[in-house]
């Protein structure tokens, strides 16, 4: 099943991980209900899902591309493009928007020249549209990775952001 | 099976004790609409349209999916069962673009009828809709999911029964998506252009690739001579689109055709007749040189194309003929042209195919010779009905007309291609006949006959076992491969036909089908060969005279030239 051997669709990137991949499949493919964990540690590993880690992911587990591709495309968890070394949100909840985070957030796109959801060229960011991200005492607020940052002012975006290397 | 009684507004009615509602209801006579369901298809209440009442079960059921119990009492047109129907259409209907004026489907769509049948009385227009670009990157099928309404017959049509695993459900919620892999345009994945999607979608969501117009234009062209070859299946079912039923209708295919205009009104049943001598020998000299065993049939483009991506490794199996339509396009191209001292370019070759996948075989690069194709142009049966229809023929009226020479003459083994195990019969009754040197009696071989997915069968020809096997619907054929793949599969010929039943079946056939309709088709083509005068493909005085003034031998040089093809390794989960 789903295994076929054409030599031009076998290459794959040379690349360290997809050796990682190929371990990781080998623990994963005999469980059943594997392949939502199979999938996180697959994101875990590359950051996001690249193609052709789908398409091993598909023959390991016998079943057709277009499957992974379903289940990939239903959770929200799941990324199909390559995401920036450092996740910006900002919040978009009620008490920030009061204080003004839409200003906030359209300084950001203007730093980075993208929109939310995208991601810089060189992989250094990626806006990330939120709703409410619980931490409306520092409003308006926003959070860099892990790292949250309050009481903002489009001033202040510019260096913050040069932070984030 | 045990049967129980069940009380369905208000009759006692015994059906078999594993019967679901809507078939129970069906069984009483009772008509409830459906959308999600098709027969055949794994049932899974998607849409819940078939909404019944059943007594001491709070909610609506969906019918489709619900079992009957031992005295159930179920209503089935009450106010709430109704009202219910009316509003789950209603709310599909707000998120459906209102064209159907312009729709491929436009007079034979589900959602149409059940909108009427529902009585659907105003659509909300107001809300917001989710818009979807058009795909047309297939050469067979084309997609409009703007009009798709998630039933998933697709979905399960084409990984369950063609196991080709391209049409999923993607994204979630507002953003569902019925689409290919990746969400890419279908002409760029591994899909096989089977069309067996658009024969079960219930809308115009997923419809054959419309050709109509080239054909049109092509006729119109003084400098073209234009001639056209007609498929077995086409004859037992283009009465369909007309309201009749599934019957031989050759003689009013072949009239029909001459009205729309056509030069030359041909069969491809006279290459049908060519393929399976050119294949027949080719299976006498893979059986005696020590060549690849088994061979298998080439004749249908979907199992090819499906082959090259999910088993490359065993293309050296595939017989290397070209199907009967690729055979026709070359000889009208070469050996009709020479006879009619026409240059290739000057003869404009249409093929009316069951089969959507016969639109991308003639688009194959291999198909065409210094730059000329075979095949210009390919229409389904589907599309040949509305060209009648443009053309304002009536075609139950239409008298009995024959098909032209030399390209229209044929015998019974080439109609049988038209069902699955035809192929395989035809080619043993010359097989036989040419190993064994002596004419061959007993020429029906019903092992091979019927709608069974894999039909298998060992025959004693000279002394020598010649083991068979038959596989219809691509899910199916996977089984074989994999059977092969693993050195389990001692068959010395097998044959494969992408649609379930065959070409019969195929992804271009009239609209609606189901197993009864299969089965007329399929009875309709063995009469057919009973009809014929000649039932041996070597017998075939007009393929006898080809091979005299034109090819030579059977695997002879010119038969290489024209007849044969080679194929291509492709990647599993997308186009080279
Ligand atoms: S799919 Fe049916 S309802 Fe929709 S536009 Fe076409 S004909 Fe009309
Ligand atoms: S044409 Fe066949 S293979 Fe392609 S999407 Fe439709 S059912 Fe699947
Ligand atoms: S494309 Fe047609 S068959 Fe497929 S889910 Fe949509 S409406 Fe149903
Ligand atoms: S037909 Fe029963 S739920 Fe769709």
């Amino acid at each position: 099943m789903f295994e076929g051997a054409c030599a031009c669709a076998q290459q794959l990137p040379n690349n360290g991980d997809y050796d990682r991949l190929a371990e990781l499949l080998n623990k994963y493919k005999q469980q059943k209900g594997a392949l939502i964990p199979m999938l996180q540690e697959t994101q875990k590993l590359f950051g996001y899902l690249p193609e052709p880690a789908m398409e091993q992911i598909a023959r390991a587990f016998a079943v057709p591309l277009g499957h992974i591709y379903g289940v990939a495309t239903f959770y929200a968890q799941f990324y199909l493009e390559p995401r920036g070394r450092h996740v910006i949100r900002v919040c978009q909840g009620t008490a920030c928007h009061v204080r003004g985070s839409s200003k906030i957030l359209d300084r950001v796109k203007q730093e980075l020249g993208i929109n939310a959801g995208e991601t810089t060229k060189d992989f250094r960011y990626t806006i990330e549209p939120v709703a409410c991200i619980g931490a409306c005492g520092l409003a308006p607020v926003m959070m860099i990775n892990e790292n949250t940052h309050g009481r903002l002012t489009p001033e202040m975006m510019s260096k913050i952001l040069l932070k984030y290397e | 099976m045990d049967m129980i009684t069940v009380k369905i507004d208000g009759k006692d009615i015994q059906v078999p004790a594993d019967a679901t509602v809507l078939t129970a209801a069906q069984m009483a006579g009772i008509d409830i609409p459906t959308l999600c369901y098709y027969p055949g298809l794994r049932p899974e209440g998607a849409c819940r349209v078939c909404a019944v009442e059943v007594e001491g079960v709070k909610s609506l059921v969906a019918s489709c999916v619900y079992p009957v119990t031992p005295g159930a009492v179920i209503h089935t047109n009450t106010p709430r069962v109704r009202n219910a129907r009316r509003t789950i259409v209603e709310l599909m209907l707000a998120n459906h673009p209102n064209s159907c004026l312009t729709c491929e489907r436009n007079n034979n769509c589900e959602l149409q009828q059940i909108a009427f049948k529902v009585g659907v009385r105003k659509v909300s227009f107001s809300g917001e809709r989710r818009e979807w670009l058009k795909d047309e990157t297939s050469p067979s099928v084309v997609r409009d999911p703007e009009k798709c309404i998630l039933c998933g017959r697709c979905v399960k049509v084409c990984n369950d029964i063609q196991s080709a695993g391209i049409l999923n459900y993607n994204n979630r919620g507002f953003d569902t998506l019925v689409a290919p892999v990746l969400n890419r345009g279908l002409g760029s994945t591994s899909c096989v252009a089977c069309g067996q999607c658009s024969v079960v979608c219930p809308v115009g969501a997923i419809t054959e690739k419309n050709d109509v117009d080239e054909v049109w234009r092509a006729l119109s062209d003084p400098k073209l001579h234009v001639v056209v070859q007609t498929a077995p299946a086409v004859r037992v079912a283009i009465g369909e689109e007309f309201g009749l039923t599934s019957s031989v209708e050759t003689g009013k295919l072949v009239a029909g055709l001459r009205r729309l205009g056509f030069d030359r009104v041909f069969d491809t049943d006279f290459t049908a007749d060519l393929t399976i001598i050119e294949e027949a020998h080719e299976l006498l000299h893979r059986i005696q040189n020590g060549g690849t065993l088994p061979m298998i049939t080439s004749c249908s483009p979907g199992w090819i194309k499906f082959l090259e991506h999910n088993y490359p490794a065993l293309l050296p199996h595939l017989s290397t003929c070209k199907s009967p339509q690729q055979m026709f396009g070359a000889l009208a191209k070469s050996y009709y042209a020479d006879k009619m001292g026409l240059k290739p370019e000057e003869i404009y070759v249409v093929s009316i195919m069951p089969c959507t996948a016969k639109k991308y075989e003639a688009k194959r690069p291999e198909m065409s010779r210094d730059g000329i194709v075979d095949v210009d142009a390919v229409l389904t049966t589907r599309e040949l009905g509305r060209m009648f229809e443009e053309a304002g023929i009536d075609f139950a009226k239409l008298p009995d007309e024959e098909f032209d020479e030399p390209m229209g003459i044929s015998t019974g083994a080439a109609v049988i291609f038209g069902a699955s195990g035809g192929v395989m019969e035809a080619a043993l009754r010359t097989a036989v006949e040419v190993i064994t040197g002596k004419e061959l009696h007993d020429i029906e071989f019903a092992q091979v006959r019927g709608l069974e997915g894999i039909k298998e069968a060992t025959l004693d020809v000279a002394g020598q076992k010649v083991k068979v096997a038959v596989a219809n619907g691509l899910a199916n054929a996977r089984k074989l491969m994999d059977l092969l793949a693993a050195g389990q599969a001692d068959y010395h010929f097998i044959e494969i036909m992408s649609c379930p039943g065959g070409c019969i079946g195929g992804g271009g056939q009239p609209l609606p089908v189901d197993m009864e309709v299969r089965l007329a088709r399929m009875k309709a083509i063995y009469q057919a060969d009973r009809d014929l005068p000649l039932r041996k493909s070597h017998e075939n005085p007009a393929v006898k005279e080809l091979y005299k003034t034109f090819l030579g031998k059977p695997l002879g040089h010119k038969s290489h030239e024209l007849l044969h093809t080679s194929y291509t390794c492709r990647p599993l989960f997308k186009e080279c």
